[in-house]
C-alpha cells in the first residue's frame, strides 16, 4: 500500500500534527507525503527529513497559499491515481480537506482513528470519546484523518525522502482566503505541550483567569487550556478551548482548575496520563477520572501551589 | 435566497451514552433524543438570515426513522417554513447522506446550505464538506460568523490557533461551530403553528441514492476506564506528588 500524508505546516515548519500522521501512515504502507502551499521549499526539505519518509510531493502554488479545501482537494484526488490511502492529521486543516476529497473519490472517510488494526480495519472514537468503535471500509481506497494524541510522534530527522514537485491545478475561484487572526503565545501548543493546566468556570472572571491560571502554567512551563464554559463566558479565547469541540489532548500532566468534568470536556483530555483536579465541589465529576484530586477553594489553593512550586 | 436546512436526530447531548455488553453498539433503546446541537445553530443561523431580509424560504430535511419527524417538528416551531423527511430504517453514512442532499438541493436550488459541524452520535465532522464537494460549491466549516452580501457569503472560521476568514461565492455550504449563535427555543404557540406547516415524505430511492453502508463496524467497546485516584488534603502532598512524578523541580 502507498499512503499519502498530508503535511500540515505554518508556512516556514512542519507542525507536530504531521509527524503523528507519519506513524499511523507507517503502520499502513509505504510514507509519501504531499506539501501544497505557496513558497514552500523549506518545509519541503524539512518534510524529507522525517524518519521512513519516501517521496516528497510539493505543490507550490498561489492557489494553496492557505489550504482552502476547493483548491487542494482536486490536487490530491490526482495525486491518488496512485496512492490507496491519503491520511491527514485530524487539525482543522485536515477535516475541512479530507471529507471533500473522499467524496469526489466516491469513498467514504474515517475519521480521528486511534489505531490501525490491520487489514483495513481501524478504531476510532464516537459518542464523544464514550464508545470505541472497530471499522473496516469496504472502499478500493481509504481516506482517514489521525488523532494526533493516540500515535507517536516520527522522528523529524534520519529520513532520505526525494523531493518531486507536482503539476498544480491553480485556483478554482470558489473561495478567496480574506485574513486571519492567529493568537500568539510564548507558551507551547496546546495538542503538543507535555503539561497543560486547563481552568473552567469557577475561576469567574477573565482577570481571576490569567491571575491564576497563567503563572501556574509559567512555573509548570505548561501550555493553557480551558473548558468551553470558561471560554463561552470570555475567560479565554476559543482555542484554548479542550473537549470534544475544541482540542484533543493527552499531556503527561493534566491539570484541571474549577472544572466540574462535563462529558464533552472529559471527551478532549481524558486519554492525558495523570490528571490533576482542584475543585472545590468533591462530587464533581472529573474526580472520578482524576488520579490525584485536591478538594477546596481554588482562589486560595491555586496560588498556594503556584507559590510552593 | 432560499436556505436549506439539514437536522439530525441523535441521543439528547447531557445523555451518558451506554455501550451494548454485546459490543454492537450503543444502547439507544428508551433514551432521550433530540437535534443535534450542532444543527439547532443552522436552524437558528438561517432563522437570523431572513430576519435580515436574506433568507426567502427555509426547508428542513432530515434523514432516518420516522420519528425524524419530530426533530423536523422542532425546526418548524423555531421558524423554518417546511420540511423534507427522507424515510428509511438504514444507518446512512455521511458519503450516502450528502448524495441525498444533493439531489434535494439540486430540487430545491437552495443559495446556502447551512449544516451543523458535526454529529454527536457519530462524530464523523464529514457531511458538510461531502455535500460542497459533489455539489462543487465552496465550503465554510466551522463557521462562528456568516455574513451574506449580494452573490457572496464571508464565513469567520474557528481553525487551530484562532480564527480565519473566507469569502464564498453562493450558492455554498457552511457548517456551524458552536459560537456562530445561541438557538432560540420555540415557543408554545409556535410548537402549535409547526404542526400545521408542510412537511414531505420522501424515500432515498426516489434520489436515486443507495445507502449500503461503506463501513462495516465488527465491534464498539467502553474505552479503557481510568483507574481511581486519590484525593490529597493539602497542596504540600500535591507538590510532593508532583515532584515524585518530575514534574516540579
Amino acid at each position: 500500500m502507498k499512503t499519502l500524508v498530508w503535511v500540515e505546516h505554518d508556512g516556514g515548519a512542519v507542525k507536530d500534527a504531521t509527524l503523528s500522521a507519519v506513524t499511523a501512515a507507517s503502520q499502513i504502507g509505504e510514507v509519501h507525503l504531499l506539501v501544497a502551499g505557496q513558497g514552500v521549499d523549506a518545509v519541503a526539505q524539512a518534510a524529507a527529513q522525517i524518519a521512513g519518509v519516501g517521496k516528497v510531493h510539493v505543490a507550490d502554488d498561489a492557489a494553496y497559499a492557505h489550504a482552502l479545501a476547493e483548491n487542494v482537494a482536486p490536487l490530491v484526488v490526482d495525486l491518488m491515481g496512485h496512492h490507496d490511502a491519503f491520511v491527514l492529521p485530524a487539525t482543522t486543516n485536515g477535516k475541512n480537506i479530507a471529507p471533500r476529497v473522499a467524496a469526489l473519490m466516491d469513498v467514504t472517510q474515517i475519521s480521528d482513528i486511534l489505531s490501525v488494526e490491520g487489514d483495513g480495519t481501524f478504531t476510532r472514537p464516537i459518542y464523544a470519546g464514550n464508545a470505541i468503535a472497530t471499522v473496516k471500509s469496504s472502499d478500493a481506497k481509504l481516506v482517514i484523518t489521525v488523532r494526533g494524541t493516540a500515535f507517536a510522534k516520527a522522528a523529524v530527522s534520519g529520513g532520505t525522502g526525494t523531493v518531486e514537485a507536482v503539476a498544480t491545478g491553480g485556483d478554482k475561484g470558489l473561495s478567496t482566503f480574506v485574513g486571519a487572526e492567529i493568537a500568539s503565545s510564548d507558551r507551547p501548543e496546546l495538542t503538543s505541550a507535555k503539561i497543560i493546566v486547563s481552568g473552567g468556570r469557577a475561576l469567574g472572571s477573565e482577570e481571576k483567569f490569567h491571575e491564576l491560571i497563567d503563572p501556574l502554567a509559567d512555573k509548570l512551563g505548561a501550555g493553557v487550556g480551558a473548558s468551553r464554559a470558561a471560554v463561552d463566558a470570555g475567560y479565554a479565547p476559543n482555542d484554548y478551548q479542550v473537549g470534544q469541540t475544541g482540542k484533543i489532548v493527552a499531556p503527561e500532566v493534566y491539570v484541571a482548575v474549577g472544572i466540574s468534568g462535563a462529558i464533552q470536556h472529559l471527551a478532549g483530555m481524558k486519554d492525558s496520563k495523570v490528571i490533576v483536579a482542584i475543585n472545590k465541589d468533591e462530587d464533581a465529576p472529573i474526580f472520578q477520572v482524576a488520579d490525584i484530586g485536591l478538594v477546596g477553594d481554588l482562589f486560595t489553593l491555586v496560588p498556594e501551589l503556584t507559590a510552593k512550586l | 435566497m432560499k436556505i436549506l436546512v439539514p437536522v439530525k436526530r441523535v441521543i439528547d447531548y447531557n445523555v451518558k451514552p451506554r455501550v451494548k455488553a454485546d459490543g454492537t453498539g450503543v444502547d439507544l433503546a428508551n433514551v432521550k433524543m433530540s437535534m443535534n446541537p450542532f444543527d439547532e445553530i443552522a436552524v437558528e443561523e438561517a432563522i437570523r438570515l431572513r430576519e435580515k431580509g436574506v433568507a426567502t424560504e427555509i426547508v428542513a430535511v432530515s434523514i432516518g426513522v420516522q420519528k425524524c419527524q419530530e426533530t423536523l417538528r422542532t425546526a418548524l416551531a423555531m421558524g423554518a417554513d417546511r420540511a423534507i423527511l427522507v424515510l428509511t430504517e438504514d444507518a446512512v453514512e455521511p458519503l450516502a447522506v450528502a448524495k441525498i442532499l444533493k439531489a434535494i438541493a439540486d430540487e430545491e436550488q437552495p443559495g446556502l446550505v447551512i449544516l451543523g459541524k458535526q454529529a454527536i452520535d457519530d462524530d464523523s465532522n464529514q457531511t458538510g464538506q461531502m455535500l460542497a464537494a459533489l455539489l462543487g460549491w465552496g465550503q465554510g466549516t466551522f463557521a462562528s460568523k456568516v455574513e451574506v452580501a449580494g452573490d457572496t457569503v464571508t464565513v469567520t472560521r474557528e481553525v487551530d490557533g484562532g480564527a480565519e476568514t473566507v469569502t464564498l461565492k453562493t450558492p455554498a455550504i457552511v457548517t456551524t461551530d458552536l459560537r456562530l449563535n445561541e438557538p432560540r427555543y420555540a415557543s408554545l404557540p409556535n410548537i402549535m403553528k409547526a404542526k400545521s406547516k408542510p412537511m414531505a415524505t420522501r424515500a432515498p430511492a426516489d434520489y436515486g441514492v443507495d445507502t449500503t453502508p461503506r463501513l462495516t463496524t465488527s465491534k464498539v467497546v467502553e474505552p479503557a476506564k481510568r483507574v481511581a485516584g486519590i484525593k490529597v488534603p493539602d497542596v504540600d502532598t500535591l507538590v510532593a506528588k508532583l515532584k515524585d512524578m518530575g514534574v516540579a523541580a
